[in-house]
């Protein structure tokens, strides 16, 4: 029993970081369908801005996630620009093949600045961790949920209830007739990427001081955004949410009573059952955006 | 073909003859991960034996001639660790190799070694099937998990453990490490609990440790690179987890968990093949000494000493074969390889035949020191 309570706080922290980079990964991958495989390493770059801020400068710890989630969504507008504003209305292999470029480019890009060396960032808060009962978490990993449950609800107000948002979709909806109606595509093109790339940023500064720092950490993420973007469907904001949790809790039970060297492969077989039960997504209601 | 692949190909034409211009040096070619995701290691390594190169050439070379080391990156991937060495071979012309960082790189490279008769000093790598596959152009100077493992059960009823878990890397490394510490410590009458398994890239392992703070056993073993470990000792902490741990392999950094992680890490021991920081606890402590000032002197970070000694002790055994084969022809190092009795940092370098009778590989027997965590310093147990 405690230990199964165990693992449901486990897999409940754990999901609400998924549930942040798939949310990002929904925006580019799911509503732009740019197949962006360097979503991990804006969530590596966000990692190494807490890392060159709060260690290297000895700015504020909390000042430094911010930073680097600003940073990460300016990144993100650059790479947009720079590389696939040219390319709209281009064959989506072509935007996966110029992201793919990206990533071995930012990867290796990390390694010549930062070595391969893994780096750690030190938390403000205290070692010892809470304990109720025989449960235990980490301070430092209740913040980290707390933070990413507000940018999960931030995320999707802003898809909602927003000026911004509502272009958003009417966009990705119907990009002709949104033209049409005064909306200029370009800057909703520009804002969604580097967006989708600021989630991932903040995802990378929340988790990077709970785990290491370094250039290889976004490989494994961007594995996992995918598989998050395909669980909830494509496109679908509460669905990717969702799915983060969903697949945390696969993980983490399947590691807890199946096998710990299947721990990764749980959530792929997941994903393939899905897919043949229902492809359109757990959470897939009609074609809908947003 | 556009200006700038001519301009490459002329390029690279011109390295070449640069290259074959050099004829006066011995030339042994390096084969290590200098990108990737075990770089850190494999740069360490390269350094170490850039110095070993540099004290010997200091002092004449070898035969009267330098020993020019050729440097080659396998990305941490087992393929191009193959077409390095095919590189190194065919077209550097190396008179022997030192690589290639693991054994699942050493195994992908070991086909090479046979097909062009080329010897090569494996520096790290723990599987039992790099000696055991019979290839008898390969040379061990790392430890498999069964002998660190039989050197480690010495100092077993030290410890006076009733039950143990592992958590080890899922790979042949960590699988044969939990195999062989298991299997000597049942033989000491100790329990062997759960074996608990990671992917190498995992970041998060807090799964298998609630699993693991839920049994009654008295001590973790722990087999897996430095990164994976730190994550470990966090999570343990995190989840509240209080045993001793002990971890094995010989790539920890404990001076480096224990300057990060504080008193996460405190009631940890650390099995190495080198302990820089206790240099007279060394076999050899003026071998240890040594290549310790010479790392200093050159700024080299600190706590890459633990493993840039293998990177030293492989070019140390390599050039003493040179010496003893009077010739840079890579048969008859082979066959001078078998004679090598000398002095490394972590102890006597000396191969006994082991493997496939009629091809049998080298291994050597390396020392196993053990370091402990105590109040966030680094202390012999």
């Amino acid at each position: 029993m405690d230990q199964l309570l165990q693992h449901l706080l486990n897999a409940l922290i754990l999901g609400s970081t998924y549930a942040l980079l798939g949310i990002g990964l929904t925006f580019i991958f799911g509503i732009m369908r740019v197949v962006n495989f360097a979503h991990g390493e804006f969530y590596t770059f966000g990692a190494y801005m807490v890392y060159l801020f709060s260690v290297t400068l000895g700015v504020n710890f909390l000042l430094a996630i911010v930073i680097a989630i600003v940073l990460g969504i300016l990144l993100g507008a650059v790479v947009e620009w720079l590389l696939l504003s040219k390319h709209r209305g281009a064959d989506i292999d072509t935007t996966m093949l110029i992201m793919i470029g990206a990533w071995i480019i930012m990867q290796n890009a990390e390694q010549l600045l930062w070595s391969g060396v893994a780096k750690s960032i030190p938390m403000p808060f205290p070692e010892d961790p809470l304990t109720v009962g025989s449960v235990s978490v980490a301070w430092a990993r209740l913040f980290v949920f707390v933070m990413a449950t507000l940018l999960i609800i931030g995320a999707q107000m802003l898809i909602q209830r927003t000026r911004l948002g509502k272009a958003m979709r009417a966009t990705f909806q119907d990009t002709a007739t949104a033209s049409l109606m005064g909306i200029n595509i370009n800057m909703i093109y520009l804002a969604t990427f580097a967006l989708g790339s600021g989630l991932a940023a903040a995802a990378g500064a929340l988790l990077g001081p709970i785990f290491i720092v370094i250039p290889t950490m976004g490989n494994l993420a961007v594995i996992k955004a995918f598989a998050i973007v395909i669980l909830g469907g494509l496109g679908n904001m509460k669905g990717a949410a969702l799915g983060g949790f969903v697949l945390a809790l696969v993980e983490e039970f399947g590691a807890g009573y199946v096998s710990s060297g299947y721990r990764d492969a749980m959530g792929f077989l997941l994903i393939i059952l899905v897919l043949m039960v229902k492809p359109t997504g757990l959470f897939a209601r009609t074609e809908r955006i947003g | 073909m556009s200006r700038l692949t001519k301009m490459a190909l002329m390029a690279s034409v011109l390295a070449c003859s640069v290259a074959g211009a050099a004829a006066d040096t011995i030339k042994i070619g390096i084969n290590q991960p200098l990108t990737g995701s075990v770089a850190a290691s494999g740069n360490f390594i390269t350094d170490g034996a850039k110095l070993a190169a540099e004290a010997i050439n200091e002092k004449g070379g070898v035969l009267g001639k330098q020993l020019e080391l050729v440097i080659e990156d396998n990305k941490s991937n087992p393929s191009e660790a193959a077409a390095a060495a095919e590189k190194l071979i065919s077209r550097d012309e190396v008179s022997a190799m030192m690589g290639a960082w693991g054994s699942s790189f050493t195994l992908a490279v070991m086909p090479k070694l046979q097909e062009y008769g080329i010897p090569m000093v494996v520096e790290t790598a723990s599987s039992s099937k790099v000696t055991s596959a019979g290839n008898p152009w390969v040379f061990r100077i790392a430890p498999t998990s069964e002998m660190e493992a039989k050197a480690f059960g010495q100092l077993v009823p030290e410890f006076a453990m009733k039950k143990v878990d592992f958590l080890v890397v899922n790979n042949d490394w960590g699988l044969g490490a939990a195999g062989e510490f298991g299997k000597m410590l049942k033989e000491q009458g100790v329990e062997v609990g759960m074996t608990e398994t990671m992917d190498p890239a995992a970041q998060d392992v807090s799964a298998q440790l609630a699993k693991i703070k839920a049994s009654d056993a008295d001590t973790l073993f722990v087999t897996t690179g430095y990164e994976q470990l730190s994550l470990v000792f966090k999570q343990l902490k995190a989840l509240d987890v209080n045993r001793r741990v002990i971890t094995t392999g010989g790539s920890q950094f404990p001076d480096r968990l224990a300057e990060q992680l504080g008193s996460a890490a405190d009631n940890s021991y650390h099995i190495l093949f080198f302990a820089p920081w206790f240099p007279d606890a060394a076999a050899n402590p003026e071998v240890a000494h040594g290549y310790i000032d010479q790392w200093n002197q050159k700024g080299y970070d600190k706590s890459g000493l633990s493993d840039g000694f293998r990177g030293y002790d492989a070019i140390t055994a390599i050039a003493a074969a040179v010496e003893a084969a009077g010739s840079a022809d890579p048969e008859a190092i082979r066959d001078a390889l078998w004679k090598v009795d000398v002095k490394g940092v972590n102890g006597n370098i000396k191969f006994q035949k082991v493997g496939v009778e009629g091809s049998e590989s080298g291994q050597s027997s390396p020392n196993v020191y053990v370091v402990e965590i105590k109040d966030g310093k680094l202390a012999l147990p």
